[in-house]
Order: structure tokens, then sequence, then C-alpha cells
């Protein structure tokens, strides 16, 4: 048994590195702290490490190096301590064909060393919607009946950390509600999660912190917030119908740059901002005579993001030497 | 220690011989009939007897012990193949089992279904021909460390097949050569000298003899013998599942 102190993480991981047998290296030593109740997700594009992460921690994967904790049961040594408190719904759908909904959940409960618990299970099946399917072989069930059936698997011992790989890959719009609905549940019962995805917007609206993962490495972990604001960035270009050799000086207040030899004036701002300044640089150049033809803007995407944030980390590994 | 967690994995496993109950238990019974036809009455009526024992129920222990081999490795090394291919494995890796508990499960009850299948083809062998029972204990006691051996066997098929080929191809090019050229249907002493002493590397002539001496109080080797080749092979079985397990051998990537 642990000590019940209010401080272990609920995840904590160091130098946490996999190379794959093919010599795809996966995971350069990532260092992680997710707190006990926090909702926590790993941002990245397809092949960034993130299930390999996940697989590391909940034994699917041998880590060629590092540790992981599971509110401080080390995941290798002390194996059954920490498993027995990790719930895990992994991105594929992987599920027994011919066996019912009710004896596969049964059955996962039981794997994982708690007592048969009929009223617990029926409970489960009902907040899944999965109850009047109860006796249905899982063969019969659609592909989002089945990621449910998955969910509650993964629930049936009562994990205190749940891992959600991309939980909403593929997913439709009523499960991935009463998807939302059931992490929010599951936090208010104290309950930690770690889940994955590539969309911002599911970041954004779950998560109280992001990790952001990029060629298996973790480039940054932020307060969701704050990485909004840094997503939240737009670009605004004017096509100009002199070109300028230089910016005006009356411009000076606004943060531009000219491009394409002078022919094109691009304005950075935030639109969360409580003025985006674009209004007035309309006004000042009108009233410095200076002339577009056109204008466009660009919300930069996670795609800039992750381009940004992997070079400024590729800058910084090639400064250190390291 | 997860008891529940073996149980769990055990019934699954159980469940599954359940929903094919039938199919599996009346194959080797019309098996062994054909065999009992073909070689006990056909050839028996030529060859009356081998070393004093009605060529029958001579016969009896190697049948057992033919059906046995091909329903523990069909089942166990099917039994870890198809998590293994349906992808299902995830959890059993990620459940707080250990793995000498996971084998105890699979091989568990593969080896039950082989021992229920044993005693069925001994029943069905008495309708044929009445084979008497030297050392009934000894015989339960060599049916069931034979399921064990024979079912780990399978268990590391299952987990190193990569293909629903490869977990056929063993039982064919491996169980039937052996069980046949070991003297089901023989005494190796009816061979000539050369072929005697080849047949003696075969670790399956062991097997027989020794489950044969259990019902007629001799066979072609002694039972001592007999007993250290069965333990050998399933300390070799014991020693890569636990290799394995270690590694993580096309279970874990
Ligand atoms: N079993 C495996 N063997 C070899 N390479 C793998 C294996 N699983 C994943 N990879 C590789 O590791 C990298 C990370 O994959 P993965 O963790 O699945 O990323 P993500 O979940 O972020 O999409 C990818 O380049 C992928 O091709
Ligand atoms: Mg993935």
């Amino acid at each position: 048994m642990t000590q019940p102190d209010p401080d272990t993480p609920a995840l904590a991981i160091t130098g946490l590195a996999k190379t794959y047998a093919s010599g795809v290296v996966a995971l350069h030593a990532v260092d992680l702290v997710v707190a006990k109740g926090e909702i926590f997700a790993l941002l990245g594009p397809n092949g960034a490490g993130k299930t390999t992460l996940i697989n590391a921690v909940c034994g699917i994967v041998t880590p060629s190096g590092g540790h992981a904790a599971v509110f401080g049961e080390d995941t290798q040594r002390d194996y059954r301590s920490a498993r027995r408190r990790i719930g895990l719904v992994p991105q594929e759908l992987h599920t027994d064909a011919f066996e019912t909904v009710l004896a596969t959940v049964e059955f996962s409960r039981t794997l994982f060393g708690k007592p048969r618990d009929p009223a617990f299970v029926e409970k489960l099946l009902r907040d899944l919607t999965l109850w009047d399917k109860r006796d249905a072989k899982i063969m019969e069930l659609s592909g989002g009946m089945k990621r449910r059936v998955m969910i509650a698997k993964a629930l049936s011992h009562e994990p205190d950390l749940l891992f959600l790989d991309e939980p909403t890959a593929g997913v439709d719009v009523d499960l991935r509600r009463d998807m939302w609905d059931m992490v929010r549940g599951l936090r208010e019962r104290g309950v930690t999660i770690v889940l994955t995805t590539h969309y911002i917007e599911e970041a954004e609206e779950m998560a109280d912190r992001v990790g952001v993962i990029a060629k298996g490495r973790l480039i940054l972990v932020e307060e969701t917030a704050t990485l909004m604001k840094k997503m939240g960035r737009k670009t605004l270009t004017l096509n100009l119908s002199e070109p300028l050799a230089r910016l005006p000086e009356g411009l000076g207040q606004w943060d531009l740059a000219l491009a394409a030899d002078g022919h094109e004036l691009v304005y950075e701002f935030d639109t969360q901002a409580e003025a985006t300044g674009v209004p007035s640089l309309l006004r000042a150049m009108s009233d410095l005579d200076i002339g577009f033809k056109d204008l466009n803007t660009r919300q930069s995407s996670l795609e800039d993001i992750f381009v940004g944030l992997v070079h400024d980390n590729n800058v910084q590994t090639a400064e250190t030497g390291s | 220690m997860n008891p529940r967690g073996v149980w769990a994995i055990y019934r699954f496993e159980m469940a599954r011989f359940g929903r094919t109950f039938w199919t599996s238990l009346v194959v080797p019974v019309i098996t062994t009939s054909l065999y009992f036809i073909v070689f006990g009455s056909a050839i028996g009526s030529r060859m009356t007897e081998v070393g004093g024992v009605p060529y029958g129920a001579f016969i009896v222990p190697g049948l057992i012990l033919l059906s046995m081999f091909t329903e523990s490795i069909g089942n166990a090394s099917f039994g870890i193949y198809m998590p293994k291919w349906a992808g299902t494995i995830y959890e059993i890796l990620s459940a707080p089992i250990s793995p000498l508990e996971t084998v105890t499960a699979y091989v568990g009850a593969a080896a039950s279904k082989s021992i229920i299948v044993g005693c069925v083809i001994l029943a069905t062998a008495q309708i044929f021909t009445a084979t008497p029972i030297a050392h009934p204990l000894a015989m339960a006691g060599f049916l069931v460390l034979m399921a064990v051996t024979f079912c780990l066997f399978g268990f590391l098929i299952g987990v190193w097949a990569q293909s629903f080929e490869q977990l056929q191809v063993i039982p064919l090019l491996v169980v039937y050569p052996l069980t046949f050229l070991g003297g089901a249907f023989y005494s190796i002493d009816m061979l000539p000298p050369f072929w005697r002493t080849v047949t003696l590397f075969n670790p399956v002539v062991y097997l027989i003899s020794g489950f044969r001496w259990t019902f007629f109080g001799e066979g072609d080797v002694s039972i001592g013998a007999s007993l250290g080749a069965l333990a050998l092979f399933l300390g070799i079985c014991l020693a890569i599942v636990f290799w394995m397990f270690r590694t993580g051998y096309r279970l874990k990537s």
C-alpha cells in the first residue's frame, strides 16, 4: 500500500525512452509529471510517439530507458500495484468478437484483481448506454458501441488514472459528447486523465494542461490557457499598391514587417487581445496615404506551431551540442 | 498475487472451449474409433499380441497420447495466438498479473481440456477392447503431466507463430511424424537394430513407453528413462516460456 500522500503525482515519468527493434526512435528521454486529479492532453501529429508513451507506462511496450511511477509505484518494479490503478482505452478497437458485452466487462474487472460487483458493472454499463446490449456479442455492435465497450472495460476496475488514446478519432457526435461528459464526471470523482489527440480544439475543450509532443520529444508543457494565447495569433497580409522601401515612421507602434520586396506589409496580432490593432492600423495607413489592393488574414495553425516549436527545439539542441 | 486474474483467464478459455464443446469431443472420438477399426481390427486380426498384450489394447496409450498431443498444441497455441492476432493481448499485458500467472491460466485451461479429451478416448477405447490399467494412479499422473507439457509446448508455438499457417505447420510437421515413428502403433523392439537406435532419439518414444508402462507394467524403455524424458521436455518448455516473457518475445515490442 502507498502512503496517502496528497503530493504524490498521479504520473511521474523520468527519461522514458523507446527505440523499437526496427531502429525507430519513438521516444527520446521524456520527462513529465501529471498531478492528481488533472486532465492532461498529449497533443501531437501522427507518429509523434503518443501511443508509445502510454504503452510504455502501461506495460505493453518495454521502455529502452527511464522510469515511470504511478501514484508513486514504479511501473516496472511494483507493476502490480501500479497497474491496478491504471485504466487504458487503447487507440485501436481490440475486442473479443464472440464474447458478450457483460462477460467481457466482468472479465476485465476480475483480471485486474477486483471482486465481482454486479451493481457497479450495471451502473457502468448504464452510464455508457450499453446496458440494453449487455447480452449482445461484441461482433454484433457498431464501431461506436465497441468503443464504449472498451471504455467500460478500462473503467471496470475503478482506476485512479485513465489513459484515453485518441478517444475521439472516428467517433460520432453522440459518443464524443458522452465521452466528454464521462471525462468530466470522472474528474469530479478525482480520477486523473491523460488523453492524446491531434486536435487542438479537443485539448482546449477538455484539458487543464497540454503537452506538445513531436518526433518523440515533449517540446512544451503548458497550462491550456497559456498555450491558447500562443495559438491564437493571426497574420494580416496587405498587398500594397506601391512598394515601400522601408517602414514609415508613422506606423512604428505596430509590430510590422515588409515582405515580397516591399510589396507586402505583414502584421501579426493576437486575436484574443482586447484590441487587435487592425482598425487603427488601417486608419493610420489611410492617413499616410498608403494604399493596398488586397488583404488576407491567416490563423497560425497547429502545424505552424509544431514547425515553429520543433525548429526552435532543434536550434536549441544544436546550440547546447547535445 | 492475483488469483482472481488467473481465474478470469482460465474461465475465459474454458468458455471458449465450451462454445465448441461437442465438436471438440466428437472429433477425437471418431478419429479414435477409426484407428481402432483400421489398426485394432484389420491389422490386429493378423497381429494378435505385442509382448503378451492384445494388439487392440496395446495401441490404446499411443492413441490417447496422439490425440492429447494434437489437442493440446491446437488449444494452447490458439489460446495465446488469438489475443495476439486480434490485439486483445493489450489487456493481458497491462493487467496486474505476472508472466507465471498468465501461463498458469492459459496452460491450465488448455491442459484441463486435454485431460477431458484423454479420459473420453480412454472410455471410447474400453468399448472396443477391454484395456487393463496396471497402475491407475501413475496413469492419471502421467496423463496430467503429459497434458501440461504438451500445452506448454503449444503455448510456445502460439507465442512464436506470426501467421495462421505457422500455427498449423508444427502439428503437421512435428507431432504426427514423431508420434507415428515413436511407437504409437508398434513396439520399437519390432524394428531392425539400426532404426531402433535412431528411434531412441525421438523424445515421444519415451513418453509413449512410459504411458504404456502405466497400463501394462512394461514399456520399451525403463519407466525412469520415461519420467526423465518427460521432466526434461517440461523443463525445456518452462525455460523457454520464462525467457519469452522476460524478453517480451513477440508479445511486447
Ligand atoms: N511496434 C512498432 N515497431 C516499430 N515502430 C513503431 C512501432 N509502433 C510505433 N512505431 C513507430 O514509432 C513512432 C511513434 O509511433 P506512435 O507512438 O504510434 O505515435 P502516435 O501515437 O503519436 O501517432 C512512429 O514512427 C511509428 O512508426
Ligand atoms: Mg497513436
